[in-house]
């Protein structure tokens, strides 16, 4: 019984915690006021992220030439994916939106990929900082909705042609399908980095304690868990944007 | 002789060009179609439990502060669960993630309705919009 004990000890010590590599870190304690602003793991790597979309971009379009090379060819398929998404799925009113929509692309995209590398702190994995951006889509969308149409924007809860007798059911069911917007939308992008870091560090954990005959199984699930993770980290960007495009399109053009 | 051809052949290869291009220019597919099946499977997913969670959510919020344990649960609970089947049937259907759409008056669904304001100035259709909303 007491061996059994130590066994199962040393083993949890020998396999890392997978849900370790989500832990927030304070790095440089700030206290503003009675706020705390320190800079933890997850801040740091939103600064890496912001620097290496800047370094990238302005580098890659320094030489401006005519026929790109492949930096610059990666920077241009980049902006016309997102204005090629932005003109398939709201139109030309979805213009003014480009900014924002291609930073927020760039932003999810490079953490995901940032946070693929060893060591590296995926924050896309944190429901705090995907709630946080899907609420401002969410905000963005409903206020751009309310000044563009006024009070035509609620006819959006009760579709033309209902009887009135079905109002008080089918209203409620249309507002909260409304209202899950932005919590599919970061539940979503967490839920998947999320699931997929703690699987690799679960397979991860398996390879050493299973030998030099055993190993060989968890290694292989893992490398192609990693192309796997690499799939997914782009579209999961992809369909937060897309999705960000489909609310835009249905706050501009409201039928 | 073969240079005439040549030209002629190249007249055709610009015109089929600029007619291929018209079309890319206005007979969009909208972004729902070149999605993979893995991402849509995802959407689906959460898009049925996110909703769950919100009528959930609303019901224990309204029951904690009106103090009418358990009711206001039980009645999101089943709002939740039919705004989560109608997320789904929208988000699989094609008709976009638009809440309140319109069948009738644009067959192709909530998506790809920006398609004919490339054609018809703006304000017209949303003249037409209105009028035959009610």
């Amino acid at each position: 019984m007491a061996r059994m004990k130590t066994t199962r000890k040393r083993a949890a010590n020998n396999v890392a915690n997978p849900l370790e590599q989500f832990q927030i870190k304070t790095l440089v304690p700030i206290q503003l006021g009675s706020v705390d602003a320190s800079l933890t793991n997850a801040g740091l790597f939103m600064v890496i992220t912001v620097a290496a979309i800047s370094l990238f971009l302005s580098l890659g379009m320094r030489q401006r030439s005519l026929i790109p090379g492949r930096w610059q060819s990666m920077a241009e398929i980049s902006y016309e994916f997102i204005a090629g998404m932005i003109r398939d799925n709201v139109g030309n009113e979805g213009r003014k939106y480009f900014p924002f929509i291609f930073s927020l692309f760039m932003f999810i995209l490079f953490a995901n990929l940032i946070g693929l590398i060893p060591y590296a702190f995926t924050f896309t994995s944190h429901i705090a900082v995907t709630f946080t951006m899907a609420m401002v889509v969410f905000l963005g969308v409903t206020v751009i909705a309310i000044v563009r149409h006024g009070l035509h924007f609620f006819t959006l809860f009760l579709p033309s042609g209902v009887p009135m007798v079905m109002a008080p059911v089918l209203i409620p069911i249309e507002v909260l399908s409304y209202l899950s917007r932005p919590i599919s939308l970061s539940i979503r992008l967490f839920a998947n980095m999320m699931a997929g870091h703690t699987m690799m560090k679960v397979f991860a954990g398996f390879i050493i304690p299973l030998g030099f005959f055993g190993g060989w199984a968890p290694l292989g699930v893992d490398v192609a868990l990693t192309a796997f993770e690499f799939l997914v980290a782009f579209l999961q960007a992809y369909v937060f944007t897309v999705l960000t495009c489909l609310y835009l399109n249905d706050a501009i053009h409201l039928h | 002789m073969s240079d005439k051809k040549s030209a002629e052949e190249l007249e055709d290869l610009d015109k089929r060009l600029h007619q291929a291009r018209e079309k890319s220019h206005t007979g969009k597919t909208s972004g729902n179609q070149d999605m993979s099946g893995y991402s849509m499977a995802i959407r689906i997913g959460t898009e049925l439990v996110a909703a769950l969670i919100v009528g959930v959510g609303i019901g224990y919020f309204l029951d904690n502060w009106l103090d009418t344990k358990p009711w206001f649960l039980v009645v999101f609970f089943f709002l939740g669960a039919a705004a989560g089947v109608l997320n789904v049937y929208r988000a699989a259907s094609g008709l976009g993630m638009a809440v309140g759409y319109a069948e009738d008056k644009e067959p192709t669904g909530g998506v790809p309705s920006q398609m004919k304001n490339n054609n018809a100035p703006y304000g017209a259709d949303e003249n037409n919009k209105e009028t035959g909303g009610k």
